[in-house]
């Protein structure tokens, strides 16, 4: 009967995609925001600051910033489902640390980089069991991994660091690529950000990891594999902070104990100005990396301004502070006009 | 039908040796005698000596003042990231004092730090409590944005020893009855926090709080009075920990403090405090501040170079969150099967 | 008796957005009494508990202690007026001291300023002794079993001086010595003068506790008799007694094969030796009272928890234990009794709430989009009829009857073999309730099996096939639709089997 065909077509034309015009969605996202500051940085520094509009200044910018960009991608993740980990920096030095020393001791260069990948799983799974096997909380678990592995990390250099590496390579890291003014971790940065999104936002994994954020026990009802998607991230988080090590050390020929010390803020600095909440089950990709390049943006236009690099320490804790306050406020005010706007209440009799 | 009297004998309750010996602390004073024993074995100046003893109880001081108030943080269930940094403004805010005010009282010096450390904790009190901003994120940023203030305000200038009065300086070293001043000053407080967090109705409010925040509303205990109080009080104490530095080093930069909160959190969860708050004891913290202190100049002696000390540290704060929820699980199975009158 | 009552309520209205939870609700509990409070779920219990412990205010109505018309604006309130409920969940403070706990927020004072211990030890080694179970106040309150945990708050409740302590389902988590151990605590406490609301299912303990019985039914005072003049028929009758008209269009569906076969399920404490099959085109009802074990066996079932023995398995294959995805995969969907805990995420939109469930048979080459969620997200609102504007609204935002709808939206989207739902009209409006019949009614004509837990009488009636009744952990009864009357379900929900009439 035609009628049914019918239907099928009408079903459900009736319901709008979106509850709020595209304009007004477009622009109140967090993400926005953040790329208009960036924007807006940029602009500033263009037209303020002297030398600000060179190749030189955006590829130094991106060099810089490439380890925490790096890094932040599986942290994001790690953070939409709720958990975090503060390990990360001390990942970075412990894999630079058996790295360098991998080399050192004659291991080619290629095996001594699977190493530091390796040292930086093996942290993560770690990480993974304590907090799903034994069911600590990732706070504390990853304020413990980050304490003990800079420990290793500074306990097996000392106070001696490895400096004697092929010195093309730290060169060709350096420079800009086919006559852009970017830095070849660029494209590593741009590959692991596509992967990781589409990770997140396309994937049925990433569906189950929003929903592990928003609500575990609904997730588990959903048939959701809340214990293994933990995991998984943790491991993967240890991975690429463990390959960074190895760029790390190799970008700037120097593997010390210090390596990576205090990433792990810079890290989650860059995750909360993007708009992902720290609660978990919100937030996109894009944002994450869009606060990492920020600060970055930050960082440069305060050094090339003059401003010694103390005020960056102060500007990246009160941006920090300031995202999480904004974010405050404003999920109080929309949870206010929730109550008003909604009467009807389920009621358990 | 009738009631049956099966009455269960009373719970068999632990007489007090058995708690004694099963205590977080008792462990940690044989810990800590064990390897004061055995360094002393191998050097005997490390406690016979003149400097070797007092040396031995400055160096913790510092450790146990900011342990406490990270203990009385992370009792609420909330973490205070930022004494550091705190701890660093508070020191040179005295240096300058010392410096730029000859002949000031020294407890005015003292009550100037605190009270900067205070204001500084309230702020992330205020935060906390009022916007509903988790503790990690909010004293995650003002770490950074103290520590900023203090590398634009001390740049890289150091205090030097000739700004403070010799009186302080000996602060550290002068026996009062045989012990150091400074070490008084410590006994003092750890004596008056612990009286206050088991022996005062808001002391035991945290632990409640800290135990079951949703219970403790229905209570009627105020939650933002007891976060603003807690975090003021770990502002306080680190000021006062920065004090301490300045009277056992002499001296002080926009480096100061840097890594304490980690030790201050290690030496806390060491100490038996549990990381989800609501149990542990300020004995027991002053205790693994002091374990964790001494470890640190063993070490040499011990023949393991000095620059594993951070290893220690991170292991002992795995190690002990992992007894602690070991050792959680089988409390709880054992009480389940004890707990029940038959 | 020429005193004021100690509680009287009268004519008590309260209604949450469409859902009038209480319609016109009396009780009048005299001091010096054991006041029983009966009724279905859904009748309207704990919503007047809660009113009279301070959580809701009443919208309309009397409510005088003592002669005094009361308003409280807290739970405080209530308590410092005098008015006690222990609930079946004990509010303890796990890390502190049975003492302490006693004493919390009210701790005395010594002479030297610090806590005076020893007379909070002291008090409450007497106040529980008195109770006849002596607890050691110096240990932790973790680890306390649940029956202890009502003793520390029964004790708190004297230490409090309360006049009015209200029991909700004490007994449901309780052994039979602990059982005993209450009730004789209960009769103490009304030799004391105080007043005991004891709200219950058990029918042998409520005949053999209390003076006096309310028996309330869709939020409305029914009657009020002394147990010494009634009988459980009775009661049972006034619990049950309407006419169940057909709300519920029932259709004819044509029952095939078995789907769902459970066998000799076990779960040490919680159920014991589960068997039921539920055929294609078959509605299945688990009935009983709250706490009988029924989304337990469900959850294990659908695998969410474990089980210790027994095996699940749909058209022949074994489903994989604890595992919810493998269940899923099989073609088993579950409607979870708590839509805003277990159903939903209440922060997320009504598409992406729709959609998790299938996402990965969305899924194309292993990647799925917004837009390829989008036309299941539409057909499925347009089902069931979700009331919203747009696909991305909160499911916050939506009414309790749209929220079920969108949990049901997200499990028929799977096109299950075989639908457990869990209370599927709960908390919803007479009208949304009616849909949902009727949905669950064609989903069985169109050949899905229906494993419904429902405790309602008159929707157990109306739509089961066959009506398992569950106490305790175990299946009582087996009644085809043709047998069940209201009387034999609440009859098999209250007794264990081998007991006669």
């Amino acid at each position: 009967m035609t009628a049914t065909t019918t239907t099928t077509i009408i079903e459900g034309a009736r319901y709008a995609r979106h509850g709020r015009p595209f304009w007004r969605r477009a622009l109140l996202r967090p993400e926005s925001v953040i790329v208009l500051a960036i924007v807006v940085l940029l602009l500033i520094g263009t037209f303020a600051i002297p030398f600000f509009a060179q190749a030189y200044t955006y590829q130094t910018m991106i060099l810089n910033a490439g380890p925490v960009l790096l890094m932040l991608l599986p942290v994001t993740l790690v953070i939409v489902t709720s958990d975090i980990d503060l390990s990360v920096g001390s990942i970075l030095g412990f894999s630079s640390a058996l790295f360098g020393l991998s080399y050192q001791a004659g291991v080619p260069l290629w095996l001594a980089a699977v190493i530091g990948v390796l040292a930086g799983a093996f942290v993560g799974v770690l990480n993974g069991v304590l907090v799903t096997a034994i069911g600590l909380p990732s706070l504390a678990v990853t304020i413990g991994t980050l304490a003990l592995f800079r420990g290793i990390a500074v306990g097996l250099l000392g106070t001696t660091s490895i400096t004697k590496f092929p010195p093309e390579i730290p060169r060709f890291l350096s420079s800009p690529m086919w006559g852009l003014p970017f830095p070849p971790v660029t494209i590593a940065i741009v590959v692991l950000a596509i992967l990781f999104g589409v990770l997140l936002h396309f994937t049925p994994f990433g569906r189950g990891i929003f929903a592990i954020g928003l609500s575990i026990e609904n997730a588990a009802f959903s048939g959701v594999a809340v214990n293994r998607t933990r995991f998984i991230l943790f491991v993967l988080s240890g991975i690429i902070a463990g390959a960074t090590g190895v760029y790390f050390t190799l970008q700037y020929s120097n593997a010390i104990g210090t390596n990576g010390f205090g990433f792990e803020l810079q890290v989650v600095t860059a995750i909360v100005l993007g708009g992902v909440s720290i609660w978990g089950g919100k937030g996109t990709l894009f944002g994450a990396l869009a606060g990492g390049l920020l600060i970055a943006a930050l960082n440069k236009t305060l050094q090339l301004a003059g401003i010694g690099s103390d005020t960056i320490s102060i500007v990246t804790g009160v941006a920090l502070i300031f995202s999480v306050v904004v974010a405050s406020i404003a999920g109080f005010i929309s949870r206010r006009r929730r109550s008003k706007a909604s009467a009807l209440v389920a009621a358990g009799a | 039908m009738s009631v049956t009297h099966t009455v269960a004998p009373v719970e068999a309750g632990r007489s007090w040796f058995q708690k004694l010996v099963r205590a977080r602390e008792s462990s940690l004073v044989v810990l800590i005698i064990l390897l004061v024993a055995v360094t002393a074995a191998i050097q005997p100046s490390f406690i016979f000596s003149d400097g070797g003893w007092r040396e031995l109880l400055r160096q913790p001081t510092i450790l146990i003042l900011i342990s406490i108030g990270e203990a009385i943080v992370i009792i609420t269930r909330n973490i205070d990231l930022s004494v550091g940094s705190i701890l660093c403004l508070s020191t040179y805010a005295a240096g300058t004092l010392f410096a730029n005010v000859p002949g000031i009282p020294i407890i005015l010096v003292v009550l100037v730090g605190m009270l900067l450390g205070a204001f500084l904790g309230l702020i992330n009190g205020l935060l906390v409590a009022f916007l509903r901003v988790p503790s990690l994120v909010i004293t995650l940023g003002t770490l950074y944005a103290y520590r900023g203030i203090a590398i634009l305000w001390i740049g890289p200038h150091f205090i030097r020893s000739s700004w403070l009065p010799a009186d302080f300086r000996a602060l550290g070293t002068m026996p009062f009855l045989g012990i150091p001043v400074l070490l008084w000053v410590v006994l003092i407080v750890v004596l008056l926090v612990g009286w206050f967090m088991t022996s005062r109705r808001s002391g035991r409010d945290l632990y409640a709080l800290g135990s079951n925040p949703e219970a403790a509303t229905l209570f009627g205990l105020s939650e933002r009075r007891l976060i603003l109080g807690a975090f003021t009080a770990s502002g306080a104490l680190a000021g006062l920990a920065g004090l301490a530095y300045l009277a056992i080093f002499a001296t002080g930069d926009a480096q100061v403090g840097t890594g304490y909160e980690l030790q201050a959190v290690a030496a806390a969860v060491v100490g038996g405090v549990a990381i989800v708050g609501g149990s542990g004891s300020i004995w027991g913290v002053a205790l693994g501040a002091f374990f964790l202190a001494t470890i640190s100049n063993a070490l040499p002696v011990l023949g393991v170079p000095s620059l594993w000390q951070q290893a220690l540290v991170g292991l002992f704060i795995v190690g002990a969150i992992m007894l602690d929820r070991i050792l959680f699980i089988s409390r709880i199975r054992r009480a389940k099967r004890e707990g029940s009158a038959k | 008796m020429t005193d004021a009552a100690l509680l009287k309520l009268s004519g008590v209205n309260k209604s949450f957005g469409a859902v009038k939870a209480l319609v016109s609700a009396d009780l009048t509990v005299e001091a010096g009494s054991i006041h029983a409070l009966i009724g279905e779920n859904g009748a309207g219990k704990s919503t007047l508990v809660k009113i009279i412990g301070g959580l809701y205010r009443r919208d309309a109505g009397e409510f005088l202690l003592e002669g005094e018309s009361v308003d409280f604006h807290n739970t405080k309130e209530a308590k410092d007026a005098g008015i006690s409920v222990i609930y079946q969940e004990p509010t303890l403070f796990p890390d502190l001291t049975v003492a302490e706990n006693m004493f919390v927020g009210r701790q005395p004072y010594n002479r030297f300023g610090g806590l005076d211990r020893a007379r909070m030890r002291r008090e409450t080694v007497e106040l529980t002794r008195r109770l006849g179970v002596p607890i050691d106040p110096e240990r932790e309150a973790r680890g306390l079993s649940i029956a202890d945990q009502q003793v520390v708050e029964i004790a708190k409740s004297i230490s409090l001086d309360a006049k009015i302590i209200i029991m909700d389902e004490p007994t449901a988590a309780l052994s039979g010595v602990e059982v005993d151990r209450l009730m004789g605590i209960a009769r103490q406490l009304r030799d004391e003068g105080r007043g005991l609301i004891f709200i219950s299912h058990r029918f042998d303990e409520v005949f053999a506790l209390c003076d006096v019985l309310t028996v309330m039914r869709d939020g409305t005072y029914i009657a009020t008799s002394r147990t010494a003049d009634v009988t459980e028929d009775d009661i049972i009758r006034q619990m049950v007694g309407r006419s169940v008209e057909n709300l519920f269009p029932k259709e004819e569906a044509v029952i095939g094969g078995p789907v769902l076969e459970v066998k000799n399920l076990t779960s040490a404490g919680v159920f014991d030796d589960v068997s039921f099959i539920v055929r294609s085109g078959e509605i299945i009802c688990l009935a009983g009272l709250v706490g009988a074990g029924r989304s337990e066996i469900a959850r294990a079932v659908f695998g969410v928890d474990r089980y210790d023995s027994g095996s699940v398995a749909i058209g022949g294959t074994s489903v994989p234990a604890h595992n919810p995805m493998g269940a899923m995969r099989l073609g088993m969907g579950f409607v979870p009794e708590d839509r805003r805990k277990q159903g939903l995420a209440m922060a997320a939109g009504v598409q992406d709430n729709i959609t998790l469930a299938i996402r990965e048979d969305l899924a194309k080459l292993g990647f799925v989009t917004s837009s390829m969620e989008e036309p299941s997200a539409r057909t499925w609102a347009a089902r069931l009829q979700v009331k919203t504007h747009a696909l991305d609204t909160e499911a916050s935002m939506l009414s309790g009857g749209n929220q079920q709808k969108v949990v049901l939206g997200k499990w028929l989207a799977t096109e299950p073999k075989i639908l457990i739902v869990d209370e599927p009209t709960r908390g919803i409006d007479v009208g949304t309730k009616a849909e949902v019949h009727r949905l669950l009614s064609e989903l069985a004509r169109r050949g899905v099996a229906v494993l419904m837990i429902s405790s309602e009488l008159p929707e157990v009636l109306g739509m089961a096939d066959r009506v398992l009744v569950v106490r305790e952990g175990r299946i009582t009864a087996d009644l085809p639709r043709a047998e069940a009357t209201p009387e034999k379900v609440m009859y098999a929900a209250t007794h264990a089997t081998g007991e006669t009439a």
